[in-house]
């Protein structure tokens, strides 16, 4: 721990924090646009400039470690001078776009303008002009909304591992691309979607389909895989018109292309409500999928009193007439811990049988 | 040296250029047709040797002999035989050819430290090199010196960094040394950028042994067994002679293990630049070495606390690097006598624009600008006005005509509003706009920012679409203003030197040349008339013969004209390309 005073506060932070992670817990605001708290510090943005007695120019809180004694200033007016005209310039390049921006409401970028009051751009001039055109079905990147905070660069190497995208060009021409500008061709995991700061990045499943703050935010688990990554589903007229996942959370807000994405099985009509028994024949008959067959020539309808009535007359009957190994167990990733848990030991302890796997291994 | 006689062709970069090599191959075979050697019973050689300074009078051949020298300008390789025949054998220069009075002045007011070798010996020859005394400091360093030894020698020198910011390079050594790291690197920055600037190219073309044994010392001091050179492709004949350099020094064990038979081993390898030039910058090209897109990285960690590679790394300029074994063998005491009480020794400057001797040239710390542009310069171009000196490139800023009695010193030059910087020195006479001026530089400094920052990425482009609009006749009231605050905030809200010093040309030409700027936004005139768009040309009846020249010369169809009549200018369709104003014989053509 080392002491410093930031504003006039004495505070005992830990050594090896930085200036803004100490400021921050201790609720002192310093605004930020490029710094993510799960990221190594960039410092691009420069909007967290503050004032350390004995530094010659401000520092970026996000990148300076503190150290004993360090008297920190996080606002005056030569520093808030900086920050507004670091808005002015943003926003100078920044399409006037928040009316139908699916970002308004949760901007960073916007909430700063707010806070200082930048309306117009006094140094109105060039703004950058991109086609739209990547062909992939999730993720929308509005490179005019970009500002090049780097988030989504740093998200996709150092969480996601993945490295599909960087800064490419110079100067004014700078922007964040794929090697060679192709169409991004990732794991569409979406964590870039996450971080990004402004509208530059979005899911194009949830266009116009309702901004946060308009749709109902429930809680809850998906549904995917036995991590069971914290999610929060956006609930617009009882169907889910986006999920994120907050910060948090134990998975941190990461979540994977199923996760973030593949949320519309949940209202999809060709989703499974009731257990189906077969009843065609098992041989000669061909599978479904094929052109022309319906389930309805293969299935019937049943309640899950007989289904399960069902299973379990067959399980019986197989393990008395040919022995318990001659029956094998596949769970699912989609199920719990201890739902998997309690099947290998129905497997092992009810059946049987040490045949038992499980579709994630596959 | 074993030669007698010696000739010298300068095969600096300017010094190809002119057609060096093909002088030198005369040299080589006129020597040989005539087995000169028995013809005048000595022995005679010829070499390629680096820049010799002059550059403007390239080809420069140097003939010594007992002792004395004597040089040739703008020597053709025709002149070769003559200069053979009469002066090496004859024993009688060709006089004619020889350099002309105003040479001894290009040379008499310059102390030659860093290039005292750089035109002596052959560059590509390792023998040279050692004859005339080198690897001799570093053996003497590595049998008979401790580390710290190496740091307070150079400490006391008072040399500071070359490559423009001048950090003091003994407390960075020393800094290097104290940080914790079991691993530890020397970098050497020949990443040289700035327009106008080929010191370190000179340096590294004409004396890469000097850099290299800069590198080994430094590296023993700090306790580096790694270094690295990082050096822009676009230096293609540098990169060959420090390759070859390397290479001879390999075969020598200067480099390798256990040098001179010590415990200290050094590799060098050389990292390519790929024409980035925030990749100059020191974490920038840390960044770039690492395999990394050349982008800067905020400091404080300092890199000599954490630097490639996250280890205590030193970088140090090719300029100071080559200083090193100079200091060593002659002894701080001498170096520091060199220089004001802050700015020590000697420092490198690519002297161009409007002066009549343009070359390479290394003064002493604290000569004045007028010494140095009069003198040494000899003046300016076509006896025309001396408008201003810019120094420091794109970081730096003009110093006005007014100010020649400044001394040129760290911190002279910064209290001036410009820089030192890497070297390079612009002179400007009247025909050149500063508001054009610093609109160039922060073209150049937009086109090269990283992205990173947004002060340096949107700001720059906003400085150079207010300066353009200044230099095409929209200015508008507050632009000055603007360019003003903006420049104030990218100065001080960048993240790295490129950012930082990108507004220095705008502000100092404000500060000294405010008018100018008013005069193309109220009366939308350029006093220099460089700026086309607010050009006006018109013909002056009573001068006007009715030639037909300006019309014929015309790329827009602008001029009308019967024969022998006056002619006239359209404005409208006028371009304002000036073809007009070059054609007439009779002045008639007015330009305001």
């Amino acid at each position: 721990m080392v002491r410093i005073n930031i504003d006039g506060k004495e505070l005992q932070v830990p050594a090896q924090s930085t200036i803004l992670e100490a400021a921050k817990n201790n609720d002192i605001f310093i605004p930020t646009l490029c710094h993510h708290p799960k990221l190594t510090p960039f410092g691009g943005c420069r909007l967290c400039l503050v004032e350390v007695k004995g530094f010659l120019k401000p520092v970026t809180a996000c990148t300076t470690t503190v150290g004993e004694g360090m008297e920190v200033v996080t606002s005056s007016p030569e520093i808030e001078e900086l920050r507004r005209l670091v808005l002015e310039l943003i926003l100078s390049d920044h399409p006037n776009d928040c009316m139908v921006c699916e970002k308004t409401g949760s901007c960073a970028l916007q909430e700063l303008a707010y806070m200082y009051g930048v309306r117009e751009a006094e140094y109105a001039g060039e703004r950058r002009n991109y086609e739209t055109r990547d062909g992939n079905p999730f993720i929308e990147r509005d490179l005019e909304k970009c500002i090049l905070c780097g988030r989504c660069v740093k998200a996709c190497d150092e969480i996601q591992g993945v490295e599909a995208i960087d800064f490419g060009y110079r100067g004014f021409r700078a922007k964040i691309c794929t090697s060679y500008e192709e169409d991004l061709d990732c794991e569409f995991c979406g964590q870039c979607v996450a971080v990004c700061p402004t509208g530059a990045l979005t899911g194009k499943l949830w266009k116009l389909k309702g901004r946060p703050g308009t749709t109902k935010e429930i809680d809850t688990v998906c549904p995917y895989c036995g991590i069971g990554c914290n999610i929060t589903a956006h609930v617009k007229k009882n169907e889910i018109v986006r999920i994120t996942s907050a910060e948090d959370t134990w998975n941190e807000g990461w979540l994977c292309v199923k996760g973030r994405f593949g949320y519309q099985f949940v209202s999809s009509p060709d989703r499974l409500v009731r257990p189906l028994i077969r009843t065609a024949p098992k041989s000669g008959m061909p599978s479904l999928g094929r052109k022309g067959i319906k389930w309805g020539e293969v299935f019937r309808e049943a309640s899950w009193e007989e289904a399960l009535d069902l299973i379990a007359s067959r399980i019986r009957e197989i393990k008395e007439t040919h022995g318990a190994d001659a029956l094998a167990g596949l769970s699912s990733a989609r199920c719990t811990n201890e739902e998997n848990y309690v099947f290998q030991k129905f497997m092992r302890a009810a059946v049987g049988t040490n045949n038992v796997d499980h579709c994630a291994r596959l | 040296m074993k030669d007698n006689t010696v000739v010298r062709v300068c095969m600096g970069p300017a010094g190809i250029a002119a057609g060096g090599k093909a002088v030198l191959e005369a040299f080589r075979e006129t020597l040989a047709d005539r087995n000169i050697d028995a013809e005048v019973k000595e022995h005679c050689s010829s070499h390629q040797v680096g820049c010799l300074g002059l550059c403007a009078r390239d080809v420069l051949v140097e003939i010594g002999r007992n002792g004395s020298k004597t040089s040739y300008q703008y020597v053709k390789p025709d002149m070769v035989g003559r200069i053979v025949a009469e002066h090496i054998v004859g024993g009688t220069p060709v006089k004619e050819w020889l350099v002309d009075e105003t040479f001894d002045t290009f040379y008499r007011k310059q102390v030659k430290i860093v290039l005292a070798d750089c035109g002596r010996v052959d560059p590509e020859d390792i023998d040279s090199y050692i004859a005339a005394g080198g690897y001799e400091p570093t053996r003497e360093v590595l049998m008979t010196w401790i580390p710290d030894d190496v740091i307070e020698e150079i400490r006391m020198s008072g040399i500071r960094g070359r490559g423009g910011a001048g950090f003091p390079t003994g407390l960075k050594w020393e800094l290097a040394r104290r940080s914790k790291g079991d691993v530890k690197y020397v970098i050497c920055n020949a990443d040289e950028g700035d327009p106008g600037a080929f010191m370190d190219r000179a340096v590294i073309e004409g004396n890469p042994h000097s850099v290299i044994e800069g590198m080994l010392i430094g590296a023993f001091a700090i306790g580096a067994n790694k270094g690295y050179v990082y050096i822009r492709a676009e230096y293609p004949l540098a990169v060959e002679r420090l390759k070859l350099a390397i290479k001879q020094a390999y075969e020598r064990r200067f480099l390798g293990r256990a040098i001179f038979n010590t415990q200290f081993s050094f590799d060098i390898e050389i990292r390519l630049g790929a024409g980035a030039f925030v990749c100059g910058e020191e974490t920038a090209l840390i960044a770039s070495i690492e395999g990394e897109r050349g982008m800067p990285r905020s400091k404080p960690p300092f890199p000599v606390n954490r630097g490639l590679w996250q280890r205590p790394t030193v970088i140090n300029n090719v300029e100071t690097l080559a200083n090193v074994p100079y200091i060593i063998r002659k002894g701080w005491a001498w170096y520091a006598s060199y220089g004001t009480e802050k700015s020590k020794g000697t420092k490198v400057f690519a002297l161009t624009g409007k002066i009549r001797n343009q070359g390479l040239i290394e003064v002493p710390m604290g000569i004045t600008l007028g010494e140095i542009i009069h003198e040494i310069g000899g003046g300016i171009e076509g006896n025309r006005a001396l408008k201003a000196v810019q120094t420091g490139g794109p970081s730096g800023g003009c110093i006005p005509a007014g100010m020649l009695d400044l001394n040129v010193d760290y911190e002279s030059l910064a209290k001036a509003g410009s820089i030192v910087g890497s070297g390079g020195m612009i002179v400007l006479d009247e025909d050149n706009c500063m508001v054009n001026m610093a609109k160039y530089f922060i073209q150049f400094t937009q086109a090269e920012s990283c992205g990173k920052c947004v002060p340096c990425r949107v700001g720059t482009k906003r400085l150079l679409e207010i300066l353009t609009r200044i230099t095409e006749g929209q200015g508008k009231e507050g632009d000055i203003e603007r360019l003003e605050r903006l420049s104030r905030g990218v100065k001080t809200a960048s993240l790295c030197g490129l950012g930082q010093t990108a507004p220095n040309p705008v502000l100092s030409n404000l500060r000294y040349f405010r008018e100018e700027f008013e005069t193309h936004i109220r009366d939308k005139k350029c006093p220099a008339k460089v700026c086309k768009k607010l050009l006006r040309y018109s013909i002056l009846e009573e001068y006007c013969k009715g030639c037909g020249a300006c019309m014929k010369a015309c790329p827009a169809d602008a001029i009308s004209g019967d024969k022998k009549k006056p002619h006239r200018i359209n404005p409208d369709r006028c371009i304002r390309c000036g073809a007009c104003f070059e054609a007439c014989k009779f002045k008639s053509v007015a330009r305001d």
